[in-house]
């Protein structure tokens, strides 16, 4: 992220309650994931240790430092998710896109080679009516079923 | 223009109601996050460009959510001197017929869901008519018949990008009463006498909270709204602030005065993209009428509030964790005493309520302590929201007086299990609750009742069960969950869970044996006693439940000869 985008965030948040995150929040969301160099930018115009915000980046699941591919799914992990069979739609994902289901660093985020999609976990979005649920670049899916998934890859530029 | 005087408000209601029920046609579309995830958007889309297109006479608005999740998208239509009709499941292939019958005041019949003569605001009564009476009544749908709407009073009918609508029935008028003519004390009072109780989770009196917030030593202080809703299987929180934020707000008002606190935050999950944005859209509405910021209704009360984002953390909840979190710290608890009332948000004393709690001020300023705790039961006074999620055939958010039987909620409203299953079980109060079998239905959902069977209430999530759930499972995945949101900062919590998780799997694959499952009593027993933070002592009820509960199904798993 280029420094002056980022002066930009920073300059939203002038009161002192819920800077940090707040910052954070917004890197995460344009970049997709918290660039080290962005870190370190933070670090030195907020005033903070890099190690505090390296602890905040890895401490809260929102944050990512592994950028990710072309498309983000994220696969609702909830409780009426769970009971609705969450699990088969992680599965099935990792099927079709060749995916090894393993957690790395106590965090499920795993790209296609080709760097086309990138699947990871969420505790629970509160879309808890539609479940199982996923989002696709913050697209929400709801009723979703294993037999639906290649559809709905397809609209990504999945070829099956 | 800035709202200052009860003239102002009067004509702002009246302005507001113009809009609501505005002498034309009015089509509403529900657009929280669970209606545009099903459409609710792109039929909103549709509807404006041929309303523009053909430059037709129809106000067409957002509206929040009325509940009815497996109904969505609901579209509702209102014409005048008519009853407001619901449309369930609308498409959008129904777009041009929806307005063409509606320019001839008309609906399409196969999609009315029922409709709404007269509706209760409760702060403000709207009649819209009696015509449409070959179609079900709102009362006569049974999802909404055995439901008491006060938190949801205005969800799904007016539209929460609209301050006017909001003071258009009524909204604000009990912040102005409160601000212009009643002692602070005499606030809290009222909201002691209501018997409200804080709708987290743990149920401590809220009026209580307050007057020990109010006498902490100290100039800066800070109130806190808890809308990080972590529980998985719970969004009431996020629907209450997609719908209705302005009552939030109010609500915090009214308790800012009440304590003499300026600075109030609130406290929101990341994942909650469209709450966040409509409450700043809220907060600068709120702003511009001058309800926040300086000298409010010219009394010379300061208050505002600010957003604070978490950053997904379960742990979050903990009151300690969530101020650490807003002060930009990893959200680690601490020990307790002191309490936030005491050292909350930078070291000053600072009352936390969660966003239900505080959806509930207005009303009780507005219609009296008395007319508040008449709902609901001794102790335990009030409505309390749920969502009804799961394996439940009716799926959606439903609002009860507390103190209703399960069975009532689960079979009246939810029509018992989806697809024709037999309901097995359900389960309150996320990782931190248990599951309750189904002869214990009988169960009225209360603060003391549901800690009584071994779960509690927690923020209302209640996921159902059938007879395809697996109950080991079940406890397998809330250890999980708990284990994988551990701040890993006492070791019962952190440890403990980890091996709790080890031994739920090997139990889960069929390799468990007897001593398994003693130790795993043991454990969840040791770590429920020894942990520093709610987390970790609450974390084994899902096991401790299910083995009390559903033992078979453990036994079930342990092979004869292991």
């Amino acid at each position: 992220m280029d420094e002056k985008r980022l002066d930009e965030i920073i300059e939203k948040y002038s009161y002192p309650a819920g800077r940090t995150l707040g910052v954070l929040r917004e890197i995460q969301i344009q970049e997709r994931h918290i660039p080290i160099d962005t870190l370190k930018l933070v670090s030195e115009k907020l005033d903070l240790p890099l190690s505090e915000l390296f602890a905040l980046v890895t401490f809260y699941s929102f944050f990512s430092l592994k950028p990710v591919g072309e498309h983000l799914i994220t696969v609702c992990m909830g409780t009426p998710c769970h009971v609705k069979g969450a699990e088969k739609i992680l599965e099935t994902l990792e099927e079709h896109l060749g995916l090894s289901g393993e957690v790395q660093d106590g965090k499920y985020l795993q790209t296609t080679p080709d760097n086309k999609f990138t699947v990871e976990i969420a505790r629970c979005f509160g879309a808890c009516s539609m479940a199982p649920v996923l989002h696709v670049d913050g697209e929400l899916y709801g009723y979703v079923t294993p037999e639906r998934i290649p559809d709905i890859l397809e609209m990504y530029g999945w070829k099956r | 223009m800035r709202i200052q005087t009860s003239e102002d408000l009067d004509s702002i209601r009246k302005k507001g109601l113009q809009k609501i029920q505005p002498g034309g046609i009015r089509i509403g579309v529900g657009t929280s996050s669970c209606g545009i995830a099903v459409g609710g958007m792109a039929l909103y889309n549709l509807l404006d460009e041929i309303i523009q297109t053909k430059n037709l006479d129809i106000s067409l608005v957002k509206t929040g959510c009325i509940g009815f999740c497996k109904e969505e998208p609901i579209v509702s239509v209102s014409i005048p001197g008519k009853a407001l009709v619901l449309l369930r499941k609308v498409k959008p292939d129904d777009v041009e017929r929806i307005i063409s019958l509606a320019l001839h005041g008309d609906v399409p019949s196969d999609r009315v869901l029922c409709t709404i003569s007269d509706w209760d605001h409760i702060t403000g009564n709207l009649v819209y008519g009696n015509e449409f009476d070959t179609f079900p009544e709102y009362g006569e749908i049974p999802f909404f018949a055995h439901q008491k709407k006060v938190i949801l009073r205005d969800s799904g009918l007016i539209n929460p990008e609209d301050i006017d609508e909001y003071i258009g029935i009524g909204g604000y008028f009990a912040a102005y009463k409160a601000l212009t003519s009643m002692k602070p004390d005499a606030i809290i009072d009222e909201v002691k006498r209501s018997g409200l109780r804080g709708r987290g989770g743990a149920g401590f009196p809220a009026g209580l909270k307050w007057e020990i917030t109010k006498k902490a030593p100290g100039e800066e202080k800070f109130i806190v709204c808890n809308a990080d809703e972590g529980d998985p299987g719970a969004y009431m929180n996020r629907n209450e602030m997609e719908s209705d934020p302005h009552m939030l707000l109010e609500g915090m008002l009214i308790g800012a005065y009440a304590m003499g606190v300026s600075e109030g935050l609130i406290y929101i999950r990341a994942e909650y993209p469209l709450a966040i944005e409509r409450l700043m859209v809220a907060l600068d509405q709120a702003r511009t009428y001058g309800l926040l910021g300086k000298n409010i209704f010219n009394t010379g009360f300061d208050f505002d509030i600010r957003i604070a984002t978490g950053a997904g953390a379960f742990v979050c909840g903990e009151s300690t964790a969530l101020a650490a979190s807003i002060e930009g710290k990893t959200g680690r608890p601490r020990l307790r005493p002191p309490r936030l009332t005491e050292k909350g948000v930078f070291g000053k004393p600072t009352d936390l309520n969660n966003v239900e709690t505080w959806c509930n001020v207005p009303v009780i300023i507005a219609k009296g302590a008395l007319w508040y705790s008449s709902i609901g039961a001794k102790g335990n006074t009030g409505t309390k929201v749920f969502s009804l999620v799961g394996k439940v055939d009716n799926i959606g958010m439903v609002e009860v007086p507390l103190g209703t039987s399960l069975h009532s909620i689960i079979y009246d409203i939810g029509n018992g299990g989806a697809l024709g299953k037999e309901v097995k079980a359900v389960q309150t109060g996320g990782p931190s609750g248990g599951c309750i079998p189904v002869r214990l239905f009988d169960t009225p959902v209360d603060f003391e009742s549901l800690n009584q069977v071994g779960t509690m209430m927690g923020s209302g999530g209640l996921v159902v069960m059938d007879e395809d759930t697996n109950m080991v499972d079940i406890a397998r995945y809330f250890i999980n969950f708990a284990s994988g949101e551990s701040c890993g900062k006492c070791v019962p919590c952190r440890e403990g869970l980890k091996h709790m998780l080890l031994i739920l799997n090997r139990i889960v694959a069929g390799k468990g044996t007897r001593q398994d499952i003693e130790l795993l009593r043991e454990l969840a027993e040791t770590v429920q006693k020894t942990s520093l933070c709610g987390l970790g002592q609450t974390a084994p009820n899902p096991v401790l439940t299910t083995m009390q509960y559903f033992k078979e199904e453990y036994d079930d798993l342990i092979s004869p000869e292991a």
